[in-house]
């Protein structure tokens, strides 16, 4: 186990460094680069710039500069905001909360819907059932999710007035109930594209658990077929969807920030375009490697997860 | 007789090869035929409206649909929003098609190279793919469009540029399996060159794979176009692509719930397709499912 740990632990942090390089590049891609905030100010003269340069150290070799930033962002000094000249951490940190959220129930609702569907696709395959799953789960991949949530808007929000057309809480209530009224809407309409991609990945999954021979075996002791299902595949089954869990997380952060959007939700997602649109790059560039961060993260968290519940990959 | 017998052996009807089979083409025919529907109406369409994309109808400003000759209704600034959309069409179809070409070009060239090659030249390029890939897509896309000026063509290069990882990890993967073999050794032992190996030996039993990853690419590449000119940071007005045509829908969505659902339909209709017969090919080519 240890072994194994050290081995993937190494990994990550390798696919750190890289991930640094594609962020620290984007960095440097910003018209007027670092400096992009001075030269906005029409006071500055070319002297005042270059002065800064070297003061910055920005006429230093790149690869000099490169170190020193991800020496910086190791230590937690990820620069200030343009916009209101807090620390970047602690920006971020106060729109962690409500993504979180965002995220977490949305994938509570995708992987309760996504697993029962493909766990009753593979015991009825080729069902009217399966076939209808099959169908759905690639119309939902190719459904805009912020169209999806307009949709939603018009239909629930505008039209029948159930669920609030955006925000986190009303104002002056801040009851967990008005926390989850608020929260229906947005966690769905995120869950929609993962509950179609892991209902495929889960319908793989159980139909490969069926087919070995310790579900023979279960079958020969006599045991009724729901049995089966439920003791010995089902288990087996979602072993490879903690993997999946840990792949997933770009692609629900991409749908966290466009779903905050349209819903004005107030978490990462939504600073992440207000800092676009103030050119508050900084903010941008924290968001970009933390995002990617908790990405790497979540991967080996995942693995370890794996490994812990299944001796055949830490012995291996 | 023995095929029919073959045929009629499961159960039900519908649980037949045959029907499966033909079940899945039937879906891939559907969608390949409502992409050439779309394509047509996007070549052909914007000179036979009555309308201009840029004529502004001011009397006629939140038409809703069938309203004379605004078929489907109009915009905030009257502008007619059939004439539109088939022009957004033509926008949205391309980008996705060119920024599909160069992800393919992409991610075929690094996952070649990264198969066969082996070594450090693998490792560096595999994990670098494995980079990419560790950030959001759309987080980086936006990154990217608002540091670059985004002209059309800088949007479709920067969504190439998030999309060609997929496709160098499935090539990477075939790559690495075909090479021990035969045809291959044969080949190195004739004297062939690594070119000529990799790309005319190699490269033509890898293109089951790079046909289906590409469709789902140009599917994958007209969402992200979407989603970036939804948010603003795409293609700009006045040249329209159905993501910003959706870009102002929402504070109309009361009153004028058209703007939002027209572009939105046209935009599942396509991406859908073009999973269709993704899908399609994937059964005919007989390609191993390792995604969706």
């Amino acid at each position: 186990m240890t072994a194994f740990l050290l081995k993937r632990v190494l990994q990550s942090l390798v696919l750190l460094v890289i991930v640094s390089i594609i962020g620290f590049a984007v960095l440097n891609l910003i018209p007027g680069g670092p400096m992009a905030q001075y030269a906005l100010d029409p006071g500055m003269t070319q002297d005042d710039m270059d002065r800064l340069a070297e003061q910055l150290g920005l006429n230093r070799p790149i690869w000099v500069q490169y170190f020193d930033w991800a020496w910086r962002m190791l230590q937690g000094d990820w620069g200030t905001s343009f916009r209101d000249g807090n620390p970047v951490t602690t920006v971020i940190g106060r729109h962690v909360f409500a993504t979180f959220l965002l995220m977490g129930s949305s994938t509570v609702i995708a992987v309760a819907i996504g697993t029962w569907i493909g766990i009753r696709g593979a015991t009825h395959r080729y069902s009217i059932f399966d076939y209808a799953a099959t169908i759905g789960a690639m119309v939902a991949l190719s459904i805009p999710t912020f169209w999806f949530g307009l949709i939603g808007i018009y239909v629930f929000s505008l039209k029948l007035g159930w669920l609030p057309a955006g925000s986190m809480y009303t104002i002056g209530d801040g009851s967990v109930l008005n926390y989850l009224h608020h929260l229906i809407m947005p966690s769905t309409v995120l869950a929609l594209v993962h509950i179609a991609i892991w209902s495929r990945f889960m319908r793989a999954s159980t139909l490969d658990a069926i087919s070995q021979e310790f579900v023979k075996t279960a079958r020969a002791k006599g045991l009724s077929e729901r049995r089966v299902i439920m003791k010995h595949v089902v288990g087996n089954a979602l072993l490879p969807m903690i993997t999946l869990a840990g792949v997933q997380l770009p692609s629900i952060l991409t749908g966290a920030l466009v779903t905050e959007t349209v819903f004005t939700w107030p978490g990462m997602g939504r600073l992440f375009l207000d800092s676009l649109g103030y050119s508050d790059y900084p903010v941008v560039m924290g968001l970009l490697m933390f995002s990617a961060i908790l990405t790497i993260l979540g991967n080996l968290i995942a693995d370890i997860v794996v490994a812990l519940v299944d001796p055949r990959i830490r012995l291996a | 007789m023995t095929a029919i017998t073959a045929a009629r052996s499961p159960s039900h009807w519908w649980q037949s090869r045959v029907m499966r089979r033909f079940m899945s083409h039937k879906l891939a025919l559907f969608g390949l035929v409502m992409i050439s529907l779309l394509t047509l109406a996007c070549v052909v369409g914007p000179w036979l409206l009555p309308y201009d994309m840029l004529f502004i109808d001011l009397r006629a400003r939140f038409a809703p649909p069938f309203t004379g000759n605004h078929y489907l209704g109009t915009d905030p600034l009257g502008r007619d929003i059939a004439a539109r959309l088939l022009m957004a069409g033509r926008v949205s179809l391309l980008v996705g098609f060119i920024a599909m070409a160069l992800a393919i070009l992409v991610g075929t060239l690094v996952g070649v190279i990264a198969g066969y090659r082996g070594g450090w030249i693998n490792a560096v390029l595999m994990r670098t793919v494995d980079g990419f890939l560790s950030f959001p897509s759309i987080f980086l896309l936006l990154a990217l469009s608002a540091a670059l000026k985004p002209s059309p063509m800088m949007i479709t290069v920067i969504i190439a540029l998030t999309g060609w990882m997929e496709v160098a990890r499935i090539v990477e993967a075939e790559v690495r399996s075909l090479k021990e073999r035969e045809f291959i050794l044969a080949g190195r032992m004739l004297g062939l060159g690594r070119a000529h190996i990799m790309f005319r030996e190699l490269l033509p039993n890898v293109m089951g794979p790079i046909i289906v990853a590409a469709t789902l690419t140009v599917a994958r590449a007209i969402l992200l176009e979407a989603y970036v000119s939804f948010l603003g940071f795409g293609i700009q007005p006045p040249l329209p692509s159905w993501g910003n045509m959706l870009n102002g829908a929402q504070q109309y969505l009361a009153g004028a719930p058209w703007l939002a659902i027209i572009p939105g339909a046209a935009i599942t209709v396509a991406v859908a397709s073009f999973n269709f017969i993704g899908d399609g090919l994937r059964d005919a080519l007989d390609v191993r499912s390792d995604t969706v």
